[in-house]
């Protein structure tokens, strides 16, 4: 027995990372399947665009072999599938094509844009998070009272409001009416071509080049916005987490920690929502990842140069190349972040090792 | 309405004969009959539904936007597309004559309001009369055939899944062109992904049942077994699911609207009209501020009626 117990052990440890390779291997497939789902997704919608692009290339009165020729070139008599695999070898080069409205190619386009739109999606996650996570926790502990009441009808509230009506109002009212908020877009004219982009963040960036009156100026231009597109993410996460801690809260062991004699401050903020906090972290980056779809519109209100404002403009004017870039580099920040969001609740939740 | 006495089946087992009258008929522990049995289910749902004030209020706000739309050339005041004098009523503060003001064509704002709710309406409407029956369908064969077809089907709703809403229906309708029917279809391409999860969930549990299996050893075939004894069970859990996402297709649509994809000038749809308030948002704010509030009021109905359905038909969940 005492020989056989360590054997025994090795083999499970192989076991367990034979186990957690297969596990990789087919979160990696399926990753990868999605992604190419993506990118087929984006190849249909880009064929069933009414618009011939090689008329556009060409114009209308080009002969029949120059109209030929340059279907050719544009790999466009091919069958479809070797056309999608030709369109999904460049987008993994990186190549987006160009975008019409600005000559740039797509992704140039798009790494100049994303910043901005990161920018706004963290800023109102960590408002979703510092408002929304204590609110919850308060809503489940005085469960039934006013509180609850209240933060439940914040919650109602922020799942049915249209976002691009909030951001107008707050405009209306913070902007036009107090005159506590600068006006649209990312910085007062003042202030522009100061500070040399190092991330795009010009939040980072400002600081980077020391420049305190750049950084404040950004950071009053992104609050409204910001608090905008948190709070719907305020509105999800505090609803999540009363849910998940009225879960914590009915289990045996917070009635141990009282008959221990713990205080209660301690047992809600330490035991209970330590254990919520792990599902919590999931609704997070969930709630981050649907921020990054909430910035469309409110970018296109507050004038903020982000991808959403990118997309919508390209849209107005049928720049398919953009939109269908925009719209891929969304949807795969959305399945990464969602793909994170599961590593994280593996590693943080012992029961899932 | 005279209340048939129940039927003799509960005398058999000597069970005292329950009084009469329709709550009682209703609220029997002992149908005899599968239709008593259903009305019964309905009537304590209905009663535990009366009984919430939150889902009450969503009831009636729903209530009313059917009744807007059903009369909006009655309550209108004006006429929603036509303009006005544009010398002298464009726009005019709320008050007096116009309810809610008018907008830079000297519309009655308000008219517009209430000939949108039919335009609100009929996308709710169609994006859930197209969404439901693909996700049921995709969902249920998937969940009752299993194997290859289970897995393909999956990953494509999968993929599906994987895009933010808002961007995959802007993405479609650039491709498809504006307009309300193009947003409409681009929003149902999106809307069925979660109807077709929870339908698979349900088969999936379903599949093993007796009931299947004698229905399968009295020669029924699998199209049979899924369409007349699968689809209906899953019902019910696929209706609460897509009462609950109304609000948010309202939102999306409202968003397309917004944007200029959704329904065009001169159609009064609401996201479009706050759209055009957008010039005029610091001086003349009731032209975006009004329609944005009947949105805003329509989903929030949405959203307070879905909560309340799903507390009453299904408890379990009611915790969230």
């Amino acid at each position: 027995m005492a020989v056989a117990a360590p054997r025994r052990q090795d083999g499970e440890r192989g076991a367990a990372a034979l186990r957690i390779l297969i596990a990789v291997a087919k979160f990696a497939a399926m990753l990868a399947v999605t992604l190419v789902g993506l990118a087929a997704v984006t190849f249909v919608i880009g064929r069933v665009v009414p618009i011939d692009p090689v008329l556009a290339v060409v114009g209308d009165r080009a002969p029949q072999r120059v109209y030929d020729r340059v279907r050719a070139e544009m790999g466009l008599d091919l069958p479809l599938i070797e056309q999608f695999w030709l369109y999904l070898s460049r987008i993994l080069t990186g190549d987006f094509g160009r975008s019409v409205l600005t000559t740039n190619p797509v992704l140039t386009d798009i790494a100049r844009y994303f910043p901005a739109t990161l920018e706004l999606a963290t800023l109102g996650t960590l408002f979703g998070t510092l408002v929304g996570v204590p609110l919850g926790v308060l809503a489940a502990v005085r469960r039934d009272t006013l509180l609850d009441q209240l933060v439940r009808v914040v919650g109602l509230i922020g799942y049915s409001v249209p976002i691009f009506w909030l951001g107008l109002m707050a405009l209306l009212v913070f902007y036009a009416r107090l005159d506590w908020a600068p006006g649209p877009g990312r910085l007062d004219i003042a202030y522009d071509y100061i500070v040399t982009p190092v991330t795009g963040l010009l939040l980072v960036d400002s600081l980077i080049a020391g420049e305190p009156g750049v950084f404040w100026n950004a950071l009053s231009h992104a609050m409204l916005p910001g608090l905008v597109l948190g709070y719907f993410s305020l509105a999800y996460i505090s609803r999540m987490t009363r849910s998940f801690m009225l879960h914590e809260l009915a289990q045996e062991y917070i009635v141990a920690a009282r008959v221990k004699g713990l205080s209660e401050t301690r047992i809600i903020w330490r035991h209970a929502l330590r254990n919520a906090a792990v599902p919590l972290v999931t609704v997070i980056a969930l709630s981050y990842a649907h921020l990054l779809e909430g910035s469309v519109l409110t970018e296109t209100v507050f004038a903020w140069p982000g991808l959403g404002s990118y997309l919508t403009n390209s849209l107005q004017s049928a720049d398919m190349n953009a939109v269908l870039g925009a719209t891929l580099v969304i949807g795969a920040s959305f399945v990464l972040l969602n793909l994170l969001s599961d590593i994280a609740y593996r590693l943080l939740d012992p029961r899932t090792r | 309405m005279a209340v048939p006495t129940p039927p003799a089946a509960q005398h058999d087992r000597g069970l005292p004969a329950p009084p009469a009258g329709l709550k009682a008929w209703l609220t029997s522990p002992a149908p005899a009959s599968r239709t008593q049995a259903r009305l019964g289910r309905f009537y304590r749902g209905w009663r535990g539904f009366v009984r919430n004030p939150a889902a009450m209020a969503g009831f009636v706000i729903v209530l009313l936007l059917l009744v807007v739309a059903a009369s909006a050339d009655l309550i209108a005041t004006h006429s929603p597309t036509v303009a006005g004098d544009l010398r002298t009523e464009r726009l005019l503060p709320p008050g007096g004559e116009f309810w809610l003001g008018t907008d830079d064509q000297a519309r009655d704002i308000w008219s517009r309001i209430v000939h949108g709710s039919r335009v609100t309406l009929v996308v709710v409407l169609l994006v859930s009369v197209i969404s439901m029956p693909v996700g049921l369908a995709v969902g249920t064969v998937s969940g009752y055939a299993g194997g290859v077809v289970d897995a393909v089907l999956m990953r494509i709703t999968d993929i599906f899944l994987a895009f933010p809403r808002l961007v995959l229906a802007l993405a479609f309708v650039a491709a498809l062109g504006p307009g309300i029917e193009n947003a409409i279809i681009a929003i149902a391409i999106t809307a069925w992904p979660p109807y077709a999860r929870l339908a698979r969930a349900e088969a999936l549990q379903l599949r093993g049942a007796d009931f299947i299996a004698a229905a399968k050893l009295q020669g029924a075939s699998p199209l049979r077994i899924v369409a007349v004894h699968i689809v209906p069970m899953c019902m019910p859990s696929v209706i609460v699911r897509v009462t609950l996402d109304m609000a948010g297709v309202i939102l999306i649509a409202a968003g397309l609207g917004f944007l200029g994809l959704g329904a065009q000038p001169p159609q009064p749809e609401w996201g479009a009209m706050v759209a055009s308030g957008r010039r005029f948002l610091i001086d003349q704010w009731w032209v975006a501020a009004m329609p944005g509030a009947a949105i805003f009021i329509v989903s929030l109905g949405f959203n307070l009626l879905g909560d309340g359905l799903r507390d009453v038909l299904d408890p379990k969940a009611a915790e969230r």
